[in-house]
């Protein structure tokens, strides 16, 4: 904790500690208003988190100051801490996940009468704690280590990205920590009451001048394609986030709100959002990650610059019209689903050609993948891209959207894209970085990448292989007539007829879980090692310094 | 020649950005704005009423359980989910919820129209333990609703942001959340008649949780599930007109 404080300039230290006693104010004053209403306790998760930040940053605050020489080197402070905070998110979410999945197959699972134990209210917090915790955590630690290193140019300074890194963490304790009190919008992958919304809102404004101040500095005239697709998630995020959470909320001491929209116009604008969440949340942003480490993991150049510009220009402007392809034979109006449908088809084409020109890249270096588990798990990613965009694009199809629509396909159809594409993105880029930073020649073990490699992929293989069957049978059954004219089954029937899938689902899960686990001891094992060598030299990894200081200095 | 172009934008981080949000926001405005201006897309309704401080408390409840992440509320305009359900939903039923709750999952049945079809008694008993009145059932115990009062003395302001987000409802209605909230779940008390004044003769006032002495949170999500698909006649008069012709 020192040490990271240390890396900050005097100013830079009390800027922070003016920052989190404002935070702490804003928590005593949700908590002291917010009395008899869970945003009373949310009050107190804010304190103590600020509270509990601002003695560590006094801990370090009379450390002698960083000296210049730091201006030599990229600032990876936040991106190691952004990486353990990766892992740590990922093994809860997953682990909740896991849990959430077996409820379904045990309901009686459930090991005390109480509200926050209950499958409702654990749900979000797998879904956002493995969306925003994980993926989230893993987009800023790599955006910062990629944006440095494509730019040439060191961050601007080194209180504005923790400021991201931990603000971002602090929307995603506050959203975890409200499910488990009840505190949901219910619009899906868009919980977070209003007060965290708002927050999220200026974490992502400062993460967005942080990425443009970079830019500004950099020593390479062009901008990287891993850059496009990091700034076209930040920003269209931050235009869905703002749009889709407009409400009114019933007090300043409630953390309940009411949605401006309602109904139809309602459902339209959270698909809109929740499609492109996925969208730019869940593929921009890691096709970002893809686009720096698969290159130099494979140590082969992008197979085509041009593949990149069509795969970048058509996934901004066609995901955007997708999103009522959720909404088939509903009572939205036709025009809108049919468009919904033939965008989400038109889709394929820029989806493919990155996933293609990810594959094509590999060419020379196949023996590579073969040999390393680091670069086939990005390879694996890519081919879990190209087919999960291929079964979106087949299931925004209206006829096929009525069988497969509100069934287990669509959770079978997410986590091949969540475990098969981003979390494996993910993994392999977590494998080449991590060493990098804590300037090691591998991980501690790689037998043990090896085992998270298979753990991952059979995990991924059994979860969507069960809810492809399950998803299917269902859908059939509840459209199965007799010859008599009538439904042949009831409901009930198609819910025993889903037990043995939950099972092998939460078998896959945990397979999935416990490569994780694999991969968090890795990357503890590794820091632990580097940490006890604790060689000092810089080498060749460092920014141009072209005569000028910082900005402020 | 295009590749050129691009090689000059790409070293411009600003007219890149704007690049990004010119491009990305247009099938948004094409698809949403008209939602709001085009007449048809929510049919009239004349008799559709509003939702009673105690429903709305017992939807709020619906919310923060999660309930809607298993159940939808949009029955699709196909053969099999009118037969198993009931009329297909019109726009107009959603019309005053915010946010909407058509959800995306159906782990248990759609509940679009199960207002009146289960008595007030399974309703609890099935909150309680699902599995005391359908075995094979997977969903999760309510147990807590029951034992936990229902807060109500914070519906006024409820109410009036839901006002403010633009659902009709009066002045008295405000003014009187509290009150009517407990006189629908307490139907010898005075506060009752109040309720069908204010929300129409057709008014739900009874002891939902069978215990007419106080207002649970049980009262208020068995409320409105009763009132679920009874808003409007008009999706069962529209089916009606479909079969008549």
């Amino acid at each position: 904790m020192v040490r990271l404080v240390s890396g900050m300039t005097v100013t830079e230290r009390q800027i922070a500690l003016v920052v989190l006693l404002a935070l702490s104010l804003i928590g005593l004053a949700m908590a002291a208003g917010g009395r008899g209403d869970p945003m009373g306790a949310q009050g107190f998760v804010v304190l103590v988190f600020s509270v509990g930040l601002a003695f560590a940053v006094m801990a370090g605050y009379y450390a002698p100051e960083p000296d210049e020489s730091r201006l030599t080197r990229y600032y990876d402070d936040p991106t190691k801490v952004g990486i353990v905070l990766t892992v740590i998110w990922a093994v809860v979410g997953m682990a909740v996940g896991v849990w959430v999945a077996s409820l379904l197959a045990w309901p009686e699972l459930t090991f005390v009468d109480q509200a926050w134990a209950s499958f409702g209210r654990l749900r979000p917090v797998h879904t956002s704690g493995v969306i925003f915790g994980f993926g989230g955590n893993a987009l800023i630690a790599t955006s910062f280590h990629v944006l440095q290193r494509t730019s040439r140019a060191r961050l601007p300074d080194q209180f504005t990205p923790w400021f991201v890194l931990i603000g971002y963490n602090l929307f995603c304790i506050v959203a975890a920590s409200g499910y488990l009190m009840g505190i949901t919008q219910s619009k899906e992958y868009a919980e977070p009451e209003w007060y965290a919304d708002i927050w999220l809102v200026i974490v992502w404004v400062v993460y967005f001048l942080l990425y443009l101040r970079t830019l500004a500095r950099r020593k390479e005239p062009h901008i990287y394609v891993a850059n496009w697709y990091y700034m076209a998630f930040i920003l269209v995020v931050a235009v869905l986030h703002i749009v889709n959470n407009l409400a009114v909320p019933v007090s300043w001491g409630h953390a309940k709100s009411y949605s401006l929209f309602s109904g139809v116009q309602d459902a339209m604008t959270e698909w809109w959002y929740g499609h492109n969440a996925v969208a730019f949340f869940l593929t921009s942003g890691f096709l970002g990650m893809m686009y720096y480490y698969l290159p130099k993991r494979a140590g082969r150049p992008i197979f085509s610059y041009r593949l990149s510009i069509i795969s970048f220009w058509g996934i901004t402007f066609f995901y955007m019209w997708a999103g009522s392809h959720h909404l088939h034979y509903t009572a939205l109006p036709q025009w809108v689903q049919t468009l919904g449908m033939s965008f989400s088809i038109m889709l394929l084409v820029p989806s493919w050609a990155s996933a293609g020109n990810a594959l094509a890249t590999l060419n020379g270096a196949w023996h590579k993948v073969r040999d390393d588990a680091v670069l086939r798990f990005m390879m694996v990613a890519a081919v879990f891209y190209g087919l999960s965009t291929f079964e979106g694009s087949f299931m925004a199809i209206r006829p096929v959207n009525s069988l497969s629509h509100y069934t287990d396909w669509t959770v079978g159809h997410v986590h091949a894209g969540a475990l098969g594409w981003v979390a494996m993105i993910t993994f392999g880029s977590l494998y080449a970085l991590v060493p990098w930073m804590w300037k090691r020649e591998t991980m501690y073990s790689p037998k043990l990448i090896e085992v998270h490699f298979w753990l991952a992929l059979a995990g991924t293989i059994v979860y969507v292989f069960a809810m492809w069957n399950s998803g299917i049978i269902q859908g059939l059954m509840w459209r199965t007539y007799n010859d008599g004219g009538t439904l042949a089954y009831s409901f009930l029937d198609s819910v025993e007829a889903m037990h043995p899938y939950y099972i092998a689902r939460a078998f896959g899960g945990l397979l999935f879980l416990s490569g994780a686990v694999v991969c968090a001891s890795n990357v503890w094992l590794t820091i632990r090692a580097a940490q006890r060598e604790r060689r000092g030299e810089t080498g060749t990894d460092v920014p141009i310094v072209a005569g000028a200081m910082q900005a402020g200095e | 020649m295009p590749e050129f172009f691009h090689r000059k934008i790409e070293r411009n981080a600003i007219g890149f950005v704007l690049a990004i949000v010119g491009v990305a926001s247009i099938g948004g405005f094409v698809e949403i704005a008209p939602l709001f201006t085009i007449h048809q897309t929510v049919e009239d309704a004349p008799d559709m009423r509003l939702y009673t401080p105690l429903e709305l408390a017992g939807r709020n409840i619906y919310i923060r359980e999660g309930c809607y992440a298993c159940h939808s509320q949009m029955i699709r305009t196909l053969r099999d989910e009118v037969e198993r359900y009931g009329p297909y939903s019109l726009a107009v039923e959603s019309k005053y919820d915010h946010p909407m709750l058509w959800g995306s999952k159906r782990t248990g049945p759609d509940l679009a129209r199960i207002g009146d079809k289960y008595s007030d008694a399974w309703h609890v008993r099935h909150m309680i333990n699902p599995r005391d009145v359908v075995p094979e059932s997977i969903m999760p115990r309510y147990g807590w609703l029951a034992r936990n009062e229902l807060r109500v003395d914070d519906l006024g302001e409820h109410l009036a942001a839901q006002r403010d987000v633009g659902v009709p409802y009066t002045q008295a209605m405000v003014d009187n959340a509290t009150r009517d909230a407990y006189g629908q779940a307490t139907p010898d008390s005075d506060a009752a008649a109040g309720v069908s004044e204010r929300y129409g003769a057709a008014t739900q006032v009874r002891a939902f949780d069978g215990d007419p002495s106080r207002v649970t949170e049980m009262d208020a999500l068995v409320a409105y599930l009763q009132i679920l698909g009874r808003l409007t006649e008009a999706p069962y008069k529209q089916q009606s007109t479909a079969a008549g012709e």
